[in-house]
This record gives C-alpha cells, sequence and structure tokens, in this order.
C-alpha cells in the first residue's frame, strides 16, 4: 500500500497505534525521505515534578514513531519492520508547558535496513533539546498497517 | 509535598510502592516497584493501550523504551540518597525480540555509580531475566 502524501490522509494511520493514540502524538508535516510529528505537553508525561520538565521517555515515544514514518516517506510504502536500535542524546531539558516536535529523515537504505536521524525540539529546529540516531530493520512480519486495515 | 519531602517519606517507611508516584510518567505508564532485599524490578503491567502494533501484537517500541527510561531513574532514586531527578545525558537502546502483549520487567544494573555521572545497563524481560527482550544504557548526571 503506497503511503499517501497528503496530512491529513497519513496522520490517520498514526492512531491505529494504541500507544500513539493514548500520548496524542499527532502528524505535522511530511517531506521527501522524512516527517515531523509532534507530542503535546500533558502534566502526566513530566518525569521531573520539581520543574515540570518532559520525561526522557515520552520524547522516546515520539522520537520512535517519528523514526518509523521517516522510513514510510522514504521507501512510499508501509513495508514490515522493527526498530533494531535508537540512540537519543538529551541536549537540554525541553522546555516545560509546551508541545515538542521531532523531525527525522531516513538517510540511508540497504535492502535489509534503513537509518534514520533527526532531532526534537520545542518550536525552533535551529534549538533542539535532543539529538538522535536509529536503525529500523526490515522483517517478514506483518506490517501494522495493511491495504486491508480500516481506518478509526 | 516537594519530591525531596516525597524520596524523605518513602525512605523513612521504607515503602518503595510508592516511588512511581513520585514521577508523573511512571505514575501514567502503571509502572510498579518490586523490592525484594536488596534488589529492585520494575514492572510494567500489561495494558492494551501500550500496544504499538496490532497486528502482530507487539508492546510499542517507545512504550517499552519510555519504561526502562524510568526504570533507570527509579532505581537510582532507591538505591542513592538523591533528592532530586538525575538528568538523563543519553539513552541508547537496543530492541532483540519483539515485546509480546504482556507483562514486561526490567532490572537495573548500575555500572559505574559517579559522583558526577553515572552508568547504567537496564534489561528487560518478559520470560526470566536470562532472556532479554530489549536492553539499554544510559548515563545519568547526577546532581
Amino acid at each position: 500500500m503506497n503511503i499517501p502524501h497528503d496530512t491529513t490522509a497519513w496522520a490517520r494511520f498514526l492512531a491505529i497505534s494504541p500507544y500513539t493514540a493514548r500520548l496524542g502524538i499527532e502528524a505535522v508535516a511530511a517531506e521527501d525521505g522524512g516527517c515531523v510529528l509532534a507530542l503535546p505537553y500533558r502534566p502526566d508525561f513530566v518525569g521531573d515534578p520539581d520543574n515540570g520538565v518532559l520525561h526522557g521517555g515520552a520524547v522516546t515515544a515520539l522520537i520512535d514513531t517519528t523514526f518509523g514514518f521517516a522510513v514510510y516517506f522514504r521507501i512510499r510504502e508501509f513495508r514490515p519492520m522493527a526498530t533494531l536500535d535508537m540512540r537519543i542524546d538529551y541536549l537540554r531539558p525541553a522546555k516545560p508547558g509546551v508541545k515538542v516536535h521531532t523531525r527525522a529523515h531516513c538517510y540511508k537504505l540497504t535492502p535489509e535496513l534503513a537509518f534514520v536521524r533527526g532531532c526534537s525540539y520545542e518550536d525552533d529546529l535551529e534549538d533542539p533539546f535532543a539529538s538522535c540516531v536509529g536503525v529500523f530493520m526490515f522483517t517478514a512480519g506483518q506490517p501494522s498497517f495493511t491495504a486491508k486495515t480500516t481506518l478509526p | 509535598m516537594s519530591l525531596a519531602d516525597t524520596l524523605a517519606d518513602i525512605r523513612r517507611r521504607n515503602d518503595w510502592a510508592l516511588l512511581p508516584q513520585a514521577v508523573p510518567f511512571a505514575h501514567m505508564l502503571g509502572l510498579r516497584v518490586d523490592v525484594r532485599g536488596e534488589s529492585l524490578t520494575c514492572v510494567l503491567p500489561y495494558e492494551p493501550s501500550l500496544i504499538g502494533n496490532p497486528v502482530l501484537p507487539a508492546l510499542h517500541g517507545g512504550a517499552v523504551g519510555g519504561f526502562m527510561e524510568c526504570a533507570g531513574i527509579l532505581h537510582m532514586l532507591w538505591s542513592t540518597d538523591a533528592q532530586s531527578i538525575p538528568k538523563t545525558i543519553n539513552f541508547g537502546i537496543d530492541y532483540l525480540l519483539s515485546c509480546r502483549a504482556q507483562d514486561t520487567f526490567a532490572n537495573v544494573y548500575v555500572v559505574k555509580l559517579g559522583k558526577r555521572v553515572s552508568n547504567l545497563r537496564i534489561e528487560a524481560w518478559q520470560t526470566t531475566p536470562d532472556k532479554p527482550v530489549v536492553v539499554a544504557t544510559m548515563n545519568l548526571l547526577m546532581r
């Protein structure tokens, strides 16, 4: 199944994953070989109650999801794959109280692997709070999304 | 109540079941801690909303990763007299196996406890601790 170009069309695929839907991860933009997704700020995503800074674990879910879609936008289909590894550097704490974004691109493809990199920021791409890389492995399994998938 | 007060209260009562409530994200995930003697195991009870791929089904990699980051932080709050949440410098995660729709456990090994930086290895498992499904490395800035 080909991945739709239109943001509103592919945004609906985010909700197929219950955890992504639970966190309220949103589609922001589709790019050439990549995309931008966002995570709203919610008090129950906080990691440090003394300052209201988001927990890294909430950001990890945003990054993993953005990376996956970045691969889909590179190959332009929903091919089954699994995250092999990810590495996230926290450059500074995320600013409390605001939505955060992750922008990622798939910069290298092999028959078996997809290499992705990106960064997370509040509203200024030039001032990221996290930098991240990851590798995905194409699998023989079932993709999350198939032509038969009923959109929510 | 400030975090330092909450931690002081938990330590005084030696009631570690309250620990996840000190971190809102850990509380949201429904994380539990199980302290037996000198060891702490974190538990992520299965919940349908943790699923990432409903076709397999498998837990969302971000859910398990976030759980393991929580486990690292909670372990340091338990094993040291930290008064605040250590800052994560970086987090690296390797997915070895797909995480099934069942409870997930995490054990944390403090590779180095430093005054400035501590290095942790975190292993998540679903059947037995010697068959990890996800492993992670975390560097923490200790304040």
